[in-house]
């Protein structure tokens, strides 16, 4: 099946992968910060936050980005009304 | 002027480090730089059997430092290129043999005497890597385009930019441009989007390497091997030049072969 995948173009280019596993494993090495600690940081983060204002805490997303050599603890926080549809 | 001290190194072993300092050296040293290579691999020497010295050897880096053997005695010249010398590793001693301050004071004598000081950085981040780094004025980080070598690159770009180093400057090597076509090896753009520092030379896959390590004749000695051509194009930079990167393409296949061969009759 994985050569009719190869040719039909469904199957990533090699290249592909590599680069994006490299980005994940980059990321950890450089930060030094487990995955269990990133989620207890998120955890701590919507509870903080909650106490203060009501947000979507189902579609929070706290990840690293990253430019040139720096990094940085990026979060993503929607607030609950943002999600009622408007009239 | 006194000389600079440049230190190649890679983080994982068998990535090319070896032959980029033979070859780099080759090409100053063609250029009319006096240049030394300094095998800091000790324990594990192979400097001296790539740039074909092996038999020349009397004194090592170890006597020079204990005080066994005065530098001009231990110092290599190499009978095809007059500005071309080595200072070969101990082969019987282990890395604990130096330390970094010793490595910094033999670079002061080193840099009286040469342009440029190479220096052949032993693979993986412990002893051998600092003591190697530590009298760099410049580093160069030798990467092939494969998960474990980039994710070792990044670890020692790390080291080297935490010790108050200027940023080290990359060689990609061993890339194969028929691969990169059909997206299967990591291409120079990704390699620098994720390692996120300056490029200074790429280096094609060549088998012209082996051959000539089997002769211990480095390719830069003459400019026919494409590798040979890449490795004279990076001494140019370190020398200031501005010397544009090279589009690689891959071989032609057969048939293509055949039409340019068709054509030229």
């Amino acid at each position: 099946m994985d050569f009719l995948a190869r040719v039909f173009g469904h199957s990533p280019r090699s290249a592909n992968v590599a680069k994006e596993r490299l980005q994940l494993v980059l990321a950890h090495d450089r930060t030094n910060i487990s995955a269990e600690t990133l989620a207890a940081l998120k955890d701590e983060i919507i509870s903080v936050i909650s106490r203060h204002i009501e947000i979507d805490r189902e579609n929070v997303e706290v990840s690293f980005a990253r430019t040139d050599r720096t990094q940085r603890l990026v979060a993503n926080i929607p607030l609950a009304s943002s999600r009622k549809p408007r009239k | 002027m006194p000389g600079q001290v440049l230190t190649i190194t890679s983080g994982k072993g068998g990535v090319g480090k070896t032959t980029t300092t033979a070859n780099l050296g080759v090409a100053l040293a063609r250029r009319g730089k006096r240049v030394v290579c300094l095998d800091a691999d000790i324990g594990l020497r192979n400097l001296d059997v790539v740039m074909g010295l092996e038999n020349r050897i009397v004194f090592d880096l170890v006597d020079v430092i204990e005080g066994h053997a005065k530098l001009r005695q231990a110092l290599i010249k190499d009978k095809r290129l007059p500005e071309l010398h080595l200072l070969p590793a101990a082969q019987k001693r282990d890395k604990t043999a130096v330390t970094n301050e010793q490595m910094i004071k033999l670079c002061v004598d080193l840099r009286n005497e040469f342009d440029f000081i190479l220096i052949d950085s032993p693979a993986g981040i412990e002893g051998g890597f600092k003591y190697s780094v530590a009298p760099a004025d410049r580093v160069l980080v030798v990467v092939t385009p494969e998960v474990s070598s980039v994710r070792d690159a990044d670890r020692v770009i790390g080291l080297v930019e935490s010790q108050e180093k200027p940023s080290p400057q990359l060689i990609i090597n061993r890339l194969r441009p028929a691969m990169v076509k059909r997206g299967e090896m990591l291409d120079t753009a990704d390699v620098l989007e994720i390692l996120a520092i300056e490029l200074i030379g790429i280096v094609p896959e060549d088998e012209t390497i082996i051959t000539s390590t089997n002769k211990g004749q480095p390719v830069a000695l003459e400019d026919r091997s494409s590798a040979g051509a890449a490795f004279l194009r990076i001494a140019q930079r370190l020398m200031g030049e501005q010397v544009p990167f090279q589009v690689f393409h891959d071989s032609p296949g057969l048939l293509e072969r055949l039409a340019r061969f068709w054509k030229s009759q």
